[in-house]
């Protein structure tokens, strides 16, 4: 499915997620939904409750987003991005 | 003596320098094995100080002791000891990025959870000050309880230090003030923890963000990628390629000195066609192993590999691989031993054998040959646009027909054969660095020798085989026969055109004669052994210049059945085949040794056959 950042607006009761970042900038996250091998990783990986997670590039055509977060940079597919629940610090989405 | 030695874990996430610093302890005192059943490589290396040593075992690399896939499960239960066959470590060395501790802290955090004797290197110590950061190391290792020591793996910094620390883990301190287990907490550890021995926080590579802005642009990133395989695809080529041919050149000039100086014996004849061939066959795939793996461990190291998998994941992902698939593929197009061997960087076991299943398919350059004989003898070189003629179209549409090939049975596998739960995609863009030239030149090494040591082996044995079949059993010329027995006479007695015999109904539906099969039979050693052997089948001479001899014969018609010995619809039915068929001994050994059994070796003969046979057949039809 390809998914594109900002068509797909969720409704704004609903708490964003990382394959919004594109759209956001930065955030901080929430939690990682799912108890899956996908999500056990990325909790691993740093998406502890309150990191912040900036934005840095996405490869064309929907492709995999760049995000920083504790110091590095990593890759993700938005399949695993959606896994993350953010929200901008300071404001509702 | 080694097994007095205290062993020593060493663990670290991918990117950590950990395979520098194994390097650059272990130095060549190090061997590769393959834990029992699995594909993952187990390597082992002595760290020597005077008379002292101690083992240490280089662990799969590892974001979390939570491990979902094979690789970092053996990481995880060596250090708990829970590996059958494989006694718990008697301590561990931890190695971390020390512009990365905000990471992986966490994990270093579960690691001394464990409760093992544990010493925490810290790599890239050098690019942390270059980044105006600042780490009190002194207190770090207060505050962990254990020593911590600062290294700079490629240039050999604190390695001697390290070295000594080693010889006896009993006398490493026990770690204190660690957090509850559950991730949330290692967190919150961490974070404390770093703001406590934090003197300066570490800024963001100014040069990473600058090549990057580059690199990784949307058009431009795309175009330089291209360029980047070009130049790689292209380097294996014309690099590679003058090796090739004198290492091939120099065991053929030694085989036909031995049979030139030897006394005329069925041994003679074994050691300079069977032996001193076979062991030119395992090393003529040297040099391409050599710089591809050079070539590989160089952009991985400098941190460009993950982009360039960045850049072409989208792609990929249609098909239902990764990124990383894609680097494998593209050295199968030189030759598919490499590219299989190369498949060990994908961390998903079902994308690397879809990798595996198709790799094959790519036009390795051992085609080049077989294609470029039977198209100057069937194509007309009709120009179709400008200097472009009806060969050259030929030659394109076989290559492209390779790769999409390779691309459309990669997405069946991976909806039917290997459907199901795959790993997870994520990938560390680390900031670019220089690498070490020493690190890469071991690594480069170690693939060779594991490339000579198994498939070798079953490259020169299958080697031995086929010159059995081919030349024996010898000629029975009758009475009154002057001479030793010509080359086309052995060849026309020997089981080998038993064999060819014996195929005439799997393969006359696709337009092959006998001689073909026999061809088809010596291709088997290597794909481009399929010419010289037709040229021996043929009676073409020896001394056959671009063999437009092999060509006259081909296409001349019999002056008694009044058809050539290849007709155009057979030889379009060969290059069909020729795209499709697993004709190469070494590509089967290189699997074999890449995925653990006979089971997918076996499977790829046969499914890449039946696909050969089929588009062969439909071929010969539609040319006939």
């Amino acid at each position: 499915m390809v998914l594109i950042p900002g068509l797909n607006k969720l409704p704004s009761s609903t708490p964003t997620t990382l394959a919004d970042l594109p759209r956001l900038g930065m955030g901080r996250v929430i939690k990682v939904v799912g108890d899956g091998p996908a999500s056990e990783r990325l909790r691993e990986l740093g998406f502890a409750q309150g990191t912040e997670v900036h934005f840095c590039r996405q490869a064309p055509f929907a492709g995999p987003i760049v995000v920083a977060l504790r110091g590095y940079q990593l890759c993700l597919r938005l399949g695993e991005a959606r896994l993350v629940l953010v929200e901008k610090p300071g404001g509702t989405v | 003596m080694t097994n007095t030695l205290p062993t020593i874990a060493l663990i670290g996430s991918p990117n950590s320098g950990k395979t520098t610093l194994f390097n650059a302890l272990t130095g060549l005192r190090a061997k590769t094995g393959n834990y029992p059943g699995v594909t993952v490589d187990r390597r082992e290396g002595i760290v020597q100080v005077a008379s002292k040593g101690a083992r240490l075992l280089d662990l799969p690399g590892t974001y979390s002791l939570h491990a979902i896939s094979e690789d970092e499960a053996i990481a995880v239960e060596t250090l708990r000891g829970t590996r059958p066959h494989e006694p718990a470590p008697d301590g561990v060395l931890i190695v971390a990025d020390a512009t990365t501790l905000e990471r992986s802290l966490p994990m270093i955090a579960e690691i001394l959870l464990l409760g093992r004797p544990t010493l925490l290197a810290l790599t890239m110590v050098d690019e942390l000050k270059a980044r105006g950061g600042d780490l009190d190391i002194f207190r770090l290792q207060g505050e962990l309880g254990i020593p911590v020591v600062g290294v700079v793996g490629n240039k050999g910094l604190g390695i001697d230090d390290l070295r000594e620390r080693l010889l006896d883990p009993t006398v490493w301190a026990k770690a204190k003030n660690l957090p509850q287990s559950d991730v949330q907490a290692r967190f919150a550890w961490a974070d404390a923890l770093l703001k406590k021995v934090t003197r300066h926080p570490v800024q963001e590579s100014g040069l990473t963000r600058r090549i990057d802005s580059i690199l990784l642009h949307p058009v431009l990133g795309g175009v330089i990628f291209l360029a980047f395989i070009t130049a790689f695809f292209q380097a294996i080529f014309t690099w590679a390629g003058p090796a090739m041919d004198w290492m091939a050149s120099f065991m053929d000039q030694s085989a036909r000195w031995v049979l030139a100086n030897g006394p005329d014996h069925f041994l003679t004849h074994m050691f300079a066609d069977g032996v001193l061939r076979g062991v030119g066959a395992v090393l003529v795939f040297v040099p391409q192993i050599a710089l591809l793996f050079a070539l590989i461990f160089f952009f991985e190291a400098s941190g460009y590999m993950a982009r360039a998998a960045f850049v072409v994941d989208r792609l990929m992902g249609w098909v239902g691989l990764e990124g990383r698939c894609f680097i494998s593929l593209l050295s199968s197009y030189a030759c598919a031993v490499p590219g299989i061997m190369a498949t060990r960087s994908i961390p998903s076991p079902k994308d690397r054998l879809a990798t595996i299943l198709v790799a094959p398919f790519a036009t390795c350059s051992a085609r080049l040959p077989v294609y470029a004989l039977l198209i100057s003898a069937f194509i007309p070189s009709t120009p179709v646009f400008g200097p472009i003629t009806m060969q050259g179209l030929t030659l394109l549409g076989l290559y492209l027909l390779g790769g999409i090939s390779a691309i459309f049975f990669a997405a069946i596998f991976k909806r039917g054969l290997l459907r199901g739960a795959s790993l997870p995609f994520y990938l560390e863009l680390p900031p670019y660095r220089l690498p070490s030239f020493s690190s890469i030149a071991i690594q480069v090494w170690r693939r060779v020798k594991v490339f000579l040591s198994s498939a070798g082996k079953i490259i020169l044995a299958g080697s031995l085989v086929l010159w059995f079949l081919l030349n024996h059993p010898a000629p029975d010329l009758g009475v009154g026969a002057d001479g030793p027995p010509s080359r086309q006479e052995t060849l026309e007695q020997s089981y080998a055109a038993d064999i060819g015999r014996a195929l005439e109904p799997l393969f006359s539906p696709l337009g092959f004669d006998w001689r073909m099969n026999v061809g088809l039979v010596g291709s088997f050693a290597a794909r481009e052994l399929m010419i010289s052997t037709m040229a021996q089948v043929y009676a073409v001479p020896d001394d056959d210049e671009n063999f437009s001899g092999l060509r006259t014969i081909l296409t001349t018609p019999d002056p008694i059945t009044g058809k050539p010995p290849l007709t155009f619809a057979a030889a379009i039915s060969l290059l069909i085949f020729f795209v499709y068929a697993l004709l190469c001994l070494s590509t089967v050994a290189a699997i074999k040794r890449e995925t653990g059994s006979w089971r997918w070796p076996l499977f790829m003969l046969a499914y890449m056959f039946a696909v050969a046979w089929v588009a062969a057949f439909v071929a010969y039809r539609l040319a006939l």
